[in-house]
């Protein structure tokens, strides 16, 4: 549904390439994460979806056609994005920002029509964010608001769903629902692909991994495939095992200290 | 915005335009207006108020509806409440292509904001490439302080300008650059009027994009709005409509960085409503504050953009401050 086809990434002026000949797919139905250390190049292949860095080499395919070929309109009614940042200057009701996802399916100077508030209401039911519409966007919790994010990008109606860190600074609770809710939509056909830096919850809900390290994917598979002790030692640079989840049977890294304790 | 806050503003613009027309060097009473507007009231009357104070009152709420509008549109497009036409050097580039064109005998009600509009655009180019080229227009300190300095720049070129032409003009010029709506005429208040309502219909049209604008850059290019191409039409009608009120009214500072705060206070949550509110609040501003012009120390007038700054720094250093 999303697929990175030998896809190069150089910012410009930069004289390493932040991607170097990424070959990712994301399938509908499935939740594909990316993970790596900070630096990796994660981000970048988000800002490749938004349009930001053009592809020095390679293509990147969403829903059958090339991303440079398509408008942003063309893109946004496709695939669905939650940056990493959002924090609106001026507050709106929830209910309005929410609606903001049907941008791309309405014509550019038309209000909302009925449709679209339908769509926007169940994308909020889907969301459980029903009971904050009428809410400001800034009275929001961060758990909240980033529910209301991922229900307004759900309103958008795409195959896929593209989110970059999507459950930082959130509680336990918080970043389980955001996680759950990432699963219940994969297992609808939607494409999910995630950025995250939580190993564990992401070696407990995605179905592939990808590893990236200095801009390469050194590892590409389930998460049994990439989440192996000496790898990501290596790329971590840090000591660390990997055991199994004891509720689940997912591996679990567990990091180790490098100095004994006091 | 619920209607009750509707309501309020256009009661307000109603009072104050009553007020505008009734008290002046000459005071009339509610019952002398109303007959003078209905033709029939006493000569002097009917002077008074439909050849000096109506057509005063009329520009007066274009230039404040423009003022307010372009406010608001450059707030959301910058994600930055601090944003104004006056304070980015907008203004002041348009006064420079105004002057430029007066001194060059291009003059008419209706070829003067053309020429002040081109200042204008100039002037928002250079200011968004000073803010870029330190922190991003994001940054409102950054963004007022290339402001700032782009209508520092604007000023020294009007005062070079000027030293070419006949004192007469100078001190019509200098009066002008103060902010007067002192030479209202119906033609003039044909043409502004006329810009100010292309201005604000476009930005009625675009109101949704400009909203995703107002979310940032990464956002907009999500929900499918094109941010380079948008933000640059923004710009241009935001440009437009600053412009037409330098041409009408000369440098009327301040305004549009109050209103579209008064407008967000009385319950604005879209964009839409924003620029709506503000084109009425900002009406109402200027309308009362060119009243507080002519009777503050009548029969002089003081300048309207000084009674419009006396308002709008008290509120600016208290945004700065909450910003801090």
């Amino acid at each position: 549904m999303i697929c990175f086809e030998g896809v190069t990434l150089r910012y410009p002026g930069q004289r390493t390439p932040a991607i170097r000949s990424l070959s990712l797919t994301a399938e509908a139905g499935a939740v594909t994460a990316i993970v790596g250390p900070n630096g990796s190049g994660k981000s970048t292949l988000v800002r490749a979806l938004l349009g930001r860095v053009t592809p020095e080499q390679g293509t990147v395919v969403i829903d059958g056609a090339s991303l440079a070929e398509l408008s942003r309109r063309d893109v946004a009614r496709r695939m669905a994005v939650v940056t990493q940042r959002e924090e609106p200057v001026f507050p709106m009701l929830v209910r309005d920002f929410i609606a903001l996802g049907r941008f791309a399916h309405g014509s550019l100077w038309a209000g909302p029509t009925a449709g679209d508030v339908a769509v926007a209401e169940s994308s909020a039911a889907r969301a459980g964010v029903t009971p904050f519409m009428d809410r400001r966007t800034d009275t929001l919790s961060g758990g909240e608001w980033q529910r209301v994010r991922i229900a307004r990008a759900l309103a958008q109606q795409g195959k896929a769903l593209v989110l970059d860190e999507p459950t930082t600074f959130l509680d336990i609770a918080h970043e389980m629902s955001v996680f759950e809710l990432l699963d219940e939509l994969a297992h609808d056909g939607i494409a999910v692909l995630l950025v995250s830096h939580q190993l564990n919850l992401v070696a407990r809900f995605a179905d592939r991994i990808a590893l990236l390290h200095a801009g390469e994917a050194v590892a590409i598979g389930s998460p049994s495939d990439v989440m192996r002790g000496d790898v990501l030692e290596r790329v971590y640079e840090w000591p660390l095992v990997v055991s199994r989840d004891p509720a689940v049977g997912a591996p679990m890294l567990v990091p180790l200290r490098r100095r004994s304790p006091r | 915005m619920r209607a009750r806050a509707w309501l309020l503003l256009f009661a307000a613009l109603v009072v104050a335009a009553l007020a505008a027309i009734a008290f002046g060097s000459v005071s009339l009473s509610l019952a002398a207006v109303v007959d003078a507007l209905m033709g029939r009231g006493a000569p002097d009357a009917e002077m008074i108020v439909r050849v000096l104070r109506l057509p005063r009152v009329a520009l007066g709420i274009a230039v404040g509806a423009g003022l307010g509008m372009s406010g608001a549109a450059l707030q959301a497009n910058l994600r930055n409440a601090l944003a104004e036409p006056y304070l980015l050097g907008v203004s002041g580039g348009a006064a420079v292509g105004a002057v430029l064109a007066t001194s060059l005998s291009v003059t008419g009600p209706g070829l003067v904001p053309l020429a002040a509009f081109a200042g204008a655009v100039v002037a928002v180019m250079a200011v968004l490439a000073v803010a870029q080229a330190a922190r991003g227009p994001g940054d409102a300190r950054v963004l007022v302080m290339a402001g700032v300095v782009v209508g520092a720049f604007a000023n020294a070129a009007i005062m070079i300008v000027m030293s070419n032409v006949p004192d007469q003009t100078v001190r019509s010029a200098l009066w002008w650059m103060m902010g007067s709506l002192g030479d209202a005429s119906w033609a003039g208040v044909r043409w502004t009027a006329g810009y100010v309502a292309l201005g604000g219909t476009l930005l009625m049209v675009y109101g949704r994009e400009i909203e995703i604008l107002a979310l940032g850059d990464e956002p907009a290019l999500a929900l499918g709005v094109d941010t380079v191409s948008a933000t640059r039409r923004i710009f241009l009608i935001s440009s437009l409509l600053a412009a037409v009120t330098v041409a009408a009214a000369g440098l009327v500072g301040f305004v549009g960085l109050v209103v579209p705060a008064i407008a967000r206070s009385l319950g604005a949550r879209t964009v839409r409503g924003t620029i709506l509110a503000s084109a009425i609040t900002g009406a109402t501003l200027v309308v009362a504050a060119d009243l507080a012009a002519r009777v503050a120390r009548a029969p002089a007038e003081l300048p309207l953009g000084a009674v419009t700054a006396l308002v709008g720094v008290p509120f600016f250093l208290l945004r700065l401050r909450r910003m801090s």
